[in-house]
């Protein structure tokens, strides 16, 4: 198979594009869409400091890379969630990631912040384990960035990750979930920082390939949480229709983001509030993250 | 050749020389949800994989996230 851009010897095939590149026009191609996607939703400015969200998986340190390499102002975040070797694992690698590039990076321990690791949570919330630990994620992230000045944080959600969770919410028609998605999240809420996807435009095969192609040494393994998660059965449903038809996942996601979510937005206007015990935004009384706090006290 | 597999991580062995495409088609994977990885590159569908190689098929879907 040869490069679409310099007829050398191609590394990956695009089908949904009907391209195939060499390892160079590859990274370029990447970097163009990262850039196309900062640009399109104006996610951050070259004066703004940025916090990345990484796991040490192969689409936040991908991320990082590319906003390094694009002379981005960036702080990695990695939250640990205690959830054993594959935390020790994950860890580890963000921490050589970032000594490797000279770029700061913060610590945030779950277990100090929620008062339990994710497998303590887990056993004290009737939640699927991904939810509690993505709601924990999320409002950790937020306090962060907030406590140390970052105005936007962005994390490495790529173009399968979008559709699978388009797929979920449009399953069960969740509208507030359907109004929420975007590649960009403005901040509401004196207390509530943008949250940008640079990589909404590029597929998990690609963000791999841009990992493996520039040497990150990221973590192969799966969080050993997530399997049977439900979103990992929409990817594999998604997985067999992008095979039969190249391009079924871009055209659900940015049909969406283009025509569908307009609508669903105007239909879900939410209150927010300041929740009463650690005062961060809420659409109630309390937080989501406060009450799995107390479900984990109360289940000493 | 030596076929390294992921989750759980496992090895096989397979004789004969095949293109990527029939490799993948064998073993029931869909050509997008891996990386073929044979030493430091990455190979497409068409290339031709032989008896003395070392073939990593490494997985791209990462899930749970919420």
């Amino acid at each position: 198979m040869k490069c679409r851009k310099c007829g050398g010897s191609a590394v990956l095939e695009l089908r949904r594009h009907n391209v195939a590149f060499c390892a160079p026009d590859f990274l370029e191609f990447f970097r163009r869409q990262v850039n196309e996607a900062v640009r399109r939703y104006r996610m951050f400015t070259r004066d703004e400091s940025l916090l990345v969200a990484v796991s040490g998986g192969k689409d936040s340190l991908a991320l990082w890379d590319v906003l390094l390499e694009e002379g981005y102002s960036t702080t990695g975040l990695y939250l640990d969630l205690g959830i054993f070797d594959y935390s020790r694992e994950s860890r580890a690698k963000c921490e050589a990631f970032a000594a490797g590039r000279g770029a700061p990076l913060r610590i945030v321990s779950v277990e100090q912040e929620v008062g339990a690791a994710i497998p303590e949570v887990r056993a004290a919330t009737r939640r699927p384990t991904c939810s509690a630990c993505g709601l924990s994620k999320r409002y950790l992230m937020n306090k962060a960035a907030l406590e140390h000045g970052f105005p936007v944080v962005a994390t490495g959600h790529n173009l399968d990750d979008e559709a699978a969770t388009l797929f979920g919410s449009v399953l069960h028609w969740q509208t507030e979930p359907l109004a929420r998605q975007s590649p960009a999240l403005p901040s509401t809420h004196p207390k509530l920082v943008r949250r940008v996807k640079p990589l909404y435009r590029l597929s998990e095969l690609e963000t791999a390939a841009y990992a493996f192609l520039r040497g990150i040494d990221y973590i192969v393994e799966e969080c050993p949480f997530a399997k049977g998660a439900t979103s990992l059965l929409h990817k594999e449903i998604l997985n067999r229709l992008e095979d039969a038809s190249p391009g079924a996942k871009h055209n659900f996601l940015f049909g969406f983001l283009e025509k569908g979510r307009p609508a669903f937005e105007q239909a879900s206007p939410v209150e927010l509030n300041e929740c009463a015990r650690c005062g961060q935004v809420t659409t109630g009384t309390l937080c989501g993250f406060c009450k799995l706090a107390d479900q984990v006290k109360r289940s000493r | 050749m030596k076929v390294i597999l992921r989750h759980p991580k496992r090895e096989m062995e397979l004789a004969g020389r095949r293109r990527v495409k029939d490799l993948l088609n064998e073993l029931d994977i869909l050509p997008g949800t891996v990386l073929v990885i044979r030493g430091s590159e990455l190979l497409t569908i068409d290339a031709v994989v032989g008896e003395e190689d070392v073939i990593e098929l490494r997985p791209v879907i990462s899930g749970g996230g919420a």
